[in-house]
């Protein structure tokens, strides 16, 4: 099998499922017990959050575990919509954002909330002037994805923070679900961002769990409430054994983070130069510095998505359609739509995201099987 | 950049006349204990200045530990080069290309100790300058508010460079104003408190109460770790872990609800009396701000004081809450203080104590104790711990969990 589908979820490695198992077994105290066999699990809760931390370079009290990506944007959006409703009830974002995004900013406007859609260019790029122009005296967040999950775009999240420079009391909100682990941890805490969302899932820590980085000081009200956990923003027994392994998860990405996207780019030049010959084949996620080194869309003109990823899977290849959560649906990739792609191109579009797992062995196989799919694809293109 | 040495320039010292000797021997000992496991530094005390020679250790890690260690006004990574001009100018270009982002105005600031060289302060400053004005044309000169000063020192044994100042703790080194105790229960004001009298040159030992079973282990994990978080500022710390049971429990027997807590207050200073007389500390540090708490009032502290004829110094006790957690975020034991462990002074505590405790009849029961004989109880067993800087007692896995994670 060959797996290039790595944006959509990654294998859980052997070691992080081994610290999963190991804390499952030995260390199942609840963090919040007074006793010490309590106390135990609150030290390696305290440490794993003391670890990523020191991994990304912020602060312990900066980190906040969630259960995954989605929670991590609902989280974001409407904790600020509900915290800072009395100063404005206007919030920007992208029209590129994943719908844990895009549908928390409708639930919003349907409560009364105003969401202006920064529009993108071919690339799928936002330009910092509409961010300009789109901030107002009641504006308080913008959430900005760092990488496109259907085509890889990397948002001008710098520039974003310049803006911001002049408003610091709009939150500043990252996306970086696709971006952890991807060179460009520098664009993310660029010194002016609030919150990030992470989801442990994207770089092999066990799914349901994830983490929201929080500026020291910004203020967020919680959507879970209960027991207080969390520093009472998000309540719920903490998941200890998935916490533990996604610190470890996020160690082992960042230890050989550099030689990854080495090899991730490497692929994935490989396989865009190699197709991108080919007369139907249109690319969207450029060999460019804009774009990260882990995903390839594409589309072959006059074939359905889901055709070329059934296709590719007959060969034991797995890629998937521009993204997991709208490919069962058959729509049109709402990247793609955005970016002005007629609906006859963006519905034959599919997703090659890369691992650091993946070699140039499969990448040279894709090739093959391309080729060979090309042929059959011409009877019906 | 690979420095050669830290040039470390002292702080109110300089101005202490005759006991300059004293305070620069202490300062060099202090400095000489926070970096003891890095064999390869040398370090030199001089009357002006304190060298430190890194030979090969890593700068960020020496520069981080200085940070902390109060009498130093501030402090300059520096590089040796050559006696050449050539040497000079080659190294001060590369720092200036290092820095050029946030640079467009600089200086040159020469300082010849070793009058044999054949250049001089000024020659040196103008040539440099010259130099270096060559070498990056978008930069100016500006003598008076530069950007970045390029300082030269020119050394019998060679010529240092530097180009940075980082600020140093101030205050002075610790040892120099001589031994104090410190009350350390585990709450934010007495780290805080300790940290001050720190500041101030006073060598703290912490006395610590602990009552089992009615306080934890933990509890007592928890002050022994904030004592390591104030051991950063001076080494080490020596930590005397007094038994106050059977004391807490007599006092609920035999004292109205109402003076509970000042005869206990009266006993934990009493206590610390005997111990400062034994171990020669001269003063008593507490975490005390006036009017916090019941105990916390004047005529409390005058109630509780009455035992002693020590001086209590109260380093925070005019400071509000806040600024009190501002210092304790600033040295880091705010969120260990935090932590929800009952100490020795919450556990017995009242509902409603005495805010205005009066002092004859807090005498009068405590003469229903054995005073004598509880605290000879209570020194005999005092334990003794000598902390280290930055050494925790909380996790005691913290290994373990290394490796898992």
């Amino acid at each position: 099998m060959i797996y290039f589908d790595n944006s959509a979820t990654t294998q859980v490695l052997p070691e992080v499922l081994q610290t999963y198992q190991t804390v499952s077994e030995k260390i199942w105290g609840n963090p919040s017990s007074l006793h010490n066999f309590g106390e135990s699990a609150w030290h390696l809760l305290e440490q794993s959050r003391a670890q990523i931390a020191s991994l990304l370079g912020v602060l312990p009290s900066e980190i906040l575990f969630t259960s995954g990506g989605t929670e991590g944007d609902n989280w974001v959006v409407k904790g600020t919509a509900i915290e800072k409703r009395s100063f404005g009830k206007h919030l920007i974002t992208t029209a590129v954002e994943h719908p844990a995004i895009h549908n928390s900013m409708e639930q919003l406007e349907q409560l009364g909330f105003d969401v202006t859609y920064l529009p993108v260019d071919e690339n799928g790029r936002i330009s910092v002037e509409d961010l300009k122009a789109a901030l107002r005296a009641d504006t308080i967040l913008v959430s900005v994805m760092a990488v496109n999950n259907e085509i890889g775009t990397i948002q001008p999240l710098k520039e974003v923070a310049e803006v911001l420079k002049d408003y610091p009391k709009v939150h500043y909100h990252i996306d970086a679900v696709q971006g952890i682990g991807k060179g460009i941890q520098s664009l993310i805490f660029n010194g002016r961002v609030d919150f990030v969302t992470f989801s442990g899932h994207k770089f092999h820590a066990p799914r349901g769990m994830g983490f929201i980085y929080k500026k020291q000081g910004r203020k967020i009200a919680p959507l879970l409430t209960g027991g207080g956990q969390e520093r009472n923003l998000r309540s719920g027994t903490e998941n200890l054994p998935a916490i533990a392994a996604m610190a470890k998860a996020l160690r082992v990405l960042l230890d050989k983070e550099a030689q990854s996207i080495k090899v991730e780019r490497q692929i994935k030049q490989t396989i865009l130069h190699h197709i991108e010959q080919f007369e139907n084949v249109t690319i969207f996620s450029k060999d460019s510095a804009l774009f990260a080194p882990h995903i390839l869309c594409f589309a072959i003109e006059g074939v359905r998505g889901e055709t070329i990823v059934h296709a590719f899977e007959q060969h034991g290849i797995y890629i998937s359609t521009t993204s997991a959560c709208s490919s069962k649906k058959h729509l049109a990739s709402s990247t793609l739509t955005a970016m002005g792609v007629p609906e006859a191109v963006s519905t034959s579009a599919v997703r090659v995201s890369l691992g650091d797992q993946n070699t140039f062995e499969e990448a040279a196989e894709f090739n093959d099987v391309f080729d060979t799919l090309y042929q059959e694809f011409k009877k019906i293109m | 950049m690979q420095y050669s040495e830290i040039m470390v320039r002292y702080g109110e010292l300089s101005t202490k006349g005759k006991n300059r000797k004293s305070f620069i021997d202490r300062l060099g000992s202090n400095v000489r204990k926070v970096l003891h496991d890095l064999p390869e530094v040398k370090i030199q005390a001089n009357r002006d200045r304190l060298h430190v020679s890194l030979n090969g250790a890593d700068s960020d890690q020496v520069v981080d530990r200085l940070k902390l260690v109060f009498g130093i006004q501030n402090f300059s990574p520096s590089v040796k080069v050559d006696r050449t001009f050539e040497a000079t100018a080659e190294m001060a270009a590369q720092m200036v290309k290092e820095q050029l982002g946030t640079t467009k105005t600089f200086k040159v600031n020469t300082r010849r100790s070793d009058h044999q060289f054949p250049i001089d302060t000024n020659e040196m400053n103008t040539r440099l300058g010259e130099y270096l004005l060559e070498a990056f044309p978008e930069l100016s000169v500006d003598v008076h508010q530069p950007d970045l000063v390029v300082r030269v020192e020119i050394r019998a044994n060679g010529i240092f460079l530097s180009s940075q100042t980082i600020q140093g703790a101030g205050g002075l080194p610790v040892g120099t104003s001589g031994k104090g105790m410190l009350m350390l229960s585990g709450g934010i004001d007495s780290p805080v408190a300790g940290y001050l009298g720190m500041k101030r040159g006073v060598s703290m030992e912490m006395v610590h109460f602990f009552s089992p079973p009615y306080t934890s282990e933990q509890a007592l994990a928890k002050a022994q770790e904030l004592t390591g978080k104030l051991a950063r500022y001076s080494g080490t710390i020596q930590f005397l872990q007094v038994p106050f049971t059977e004391i807490q429990e007599t006092v609920k027997e035999k004292v109205p609800e109402g003076y509970l807590m000042t005869v206990q207050r009266r006993m934990m200073l009493r206590l610390t009396a005997a111990l400062a007389l034994k171990r020669h500390g001269l003063a008593i540090f507490n975490g005390e701000s006036l009017g916090q708490v019941a105990s916390q009032t004047m005529e409390s502290m005058l109630a509780i004081n009455d035992v002693t004829t020590l001086p209590i110094l109260r380093p925070v006790v005019s400071l509000d809450k806040t600024e009190i957690i501002k210092i304790a975020e600033d040295i880091d034991t705010y969120q260990l203080s935090i932590l929800p462990f009952e100490d020795c002074c919450t556990i017995f505590a009242p509902p409603s104590p005495k805010t205005k405790p009066n002092l004859e009849r807090a005498r009068v029961y405590e003469s229903r104790l054995d005073v004598e004989g509880l605290m000879q109880r209570a020194l005999d067993g005092v334990k003794i711990v000598e902390v280290h800087a930055g050494e925790e007692f909380l996790n005691q896995e913290a290994d373990a969990f290394a490796e898992l994670l």
